[in-house]
């Protein structure tokens, strides 16, 4: 017991030291790579906290997606962090944020230590309630019975996301594929890589979703996993990302909330209530909804990383 | 047999760890990136692999063994890769560093 305390405490150190690191360091992308490690050293706490569910999105999500997309902002703004750096603002403004960060954090901890014992908790509740839903990972149910409205906010805010990259397109590049992703090099590992590694990733990322019934998974980091290999296709160059006019692109990006959304609303005859599952049919309704939400979401989170539509993609050679 | 199996895990997986240790120290310690690449791929391939062969006499169904050694090819595969892909990088001629020279002016004065 005592060594899984010195492991913890050990842990919990290395987690406080990087964060701080992070947000010291001067360099951009130093601070990403931070960043990133500091993503992964958190789900190693999520898996010490036995809450793996929040452990593998925090890998796929926070720390692989959220990591890719800051390097790229990174690499963006690097012609012009000597300048930011230089143009600090004044004492008195830095000394308020951090007044304002550290009170935040002192109200947080303040709170985790006043909690009444034992903590308040709806596990017992959601237990109880867990077999009408027909899934055995209580985390699932949460998500797509009990709380689905979140799940159904979280899957639509994806869409104005990726609204939002490709908004920021030149005019005239505006419908055409998205040109963020590097350039490939012929003949590089990279390639073999991108022949090799999909079928695995693929399965994988079913494996996820379908093993989120029961176990933890689920749908976003399964998607992540789909997303990850496809972008491995696209940044070896053995596919080219499709142009954001495609009507059919169009259409699976939002065909997991339309049908997320069409469930929930015929819920309201056949359930007497808005998301509400008729009787018997909870489990193979959830089913259907994780399968095209995980099709939209991975297609979203590509999209994502592969950025706003640009003029001479992969033809003038400029990345 | 259980005690033959234990110490096989033991000493497997402490084999393991110091191939991570003597990696991380090479990569800390080495001249150039190449060098210190040499010792990452080598705490990867060589110390997962013995933490891995390590675990499996501990799995308690075939499945789980499956699933180890498919964490262990996962890593091969990727680790020689990105090893790859960061040696081209690292040795490309000198206009591809301009296109982003924050990065490349950091790594070059250590």
């Amino acid at each position: 017991m005592t060594s899984a305390l010195v492991v913890d405490a050990a842990l919990a150190l290395l987690v406080l030291g990087l964060a701080l690191w992070v947000i010291s360091t001067r360099a951009a992308y130093s601070a990403v790579v931070g960043f990133v490690a500091y993503g992964l050293l958190m789900a190693i706490v999520w898996v010490r906290l036995a809450a793996v569910d929040v452990a593998m999105t925090e890998a796929a999500l926070g720390t692989g997606l959220t990591g890719l997309l800051l390097l790229g902002a990174a690499a963006r703004l690097a012609p012009y962090e000597a300048a930011e750096v230089s143009s600090r603002p004044g004492r008195g403004l830095r000394m308020l944020i951090g007044l304002l960060c550290a009170a935040i954090a002192l109200g947080l901890a303040a709170v985790v230590l006043m909690l009444p014992d034992p903590a308040p908790t709806l596990a017992l509740l959601v237990a109880e309630n867990l077999p009408p839903t027909g899934v055995g990972n209580p985390v699932t149910g949460v998500l797509l019975a009990h709380r689905a409205i979140d799940t159904l906010l979280e899957s639509v805010v994806l869409i104005p996301a990726l609204i939002g990259v490709w908004s920021v397109a030149a005019d005239p590049a505006w419908g055409g594929r998205p040109g963020s992703l590097p350039r490939p090099q012929s003949g590089s590992a990279l390639t073999l890589l991108a022949q090799v590694l999909p079928p695995f990733g693929i399965l994988i990322g079913i494996h996820l979703v379908w093993n989120g019934a029961d176990d933890p998974g689920g749908k976003f980091q399964g998607a992540t996993v789909l997303a990850a290999m496809w972008i491995l296709v696209l940044i070896a160059g053995l596919r080219e990302p499709p142009a954001v006019r495609d009507q059919r692109l169009r259409v699976l990006l939002v065909i997991g909330a339309l049908v997320f959304i069409g469930i929930g609303v015929a819920g309201i005859w056949l359930a007497d209530a808005f998301l509400a599952y008729p009787e018997g049919y909870a489990k193979p309704l959830i089913l259907a909804i994780e399968a095209v939400l995980t099709l939209s979401i991975a297609l979203t989170l590509g999209l994502l990383l592969a950025g706003p539509p640009a003029n001479d993609h992969r033809s003038g050679g400029r990345s | 047999m259980n005690l033959a199996l234990d110490i096989l895990t033991i000493v497997a997986v402490s084999l393991g760890a110091i191939f991570f240790l003597a990696g991380t120290v090479g990569l800390l310690r080495f001249p150039d990136t190449l060098t210190r690449l040499h010792a990452l791929t080598k705490a990867d391939n060589l110390g997962l692999g013995l933490v891995v062969l390590g675990l499996l006499p501990q799995v308690s169904a075939p499945l789980a063994a499956l699933g180890l050694l498919a964490v262990w090819l996962l890593a091969l595969l990727s680790g020689a890769t990105v090893g790859q892909l960061l040696a081209g990088t690292a040795s490309a001629p000198d206009q591809d560093r301009a296109e982003t020279p924050a990065r490349h002016a950091g790594a070059s004065h250590d």
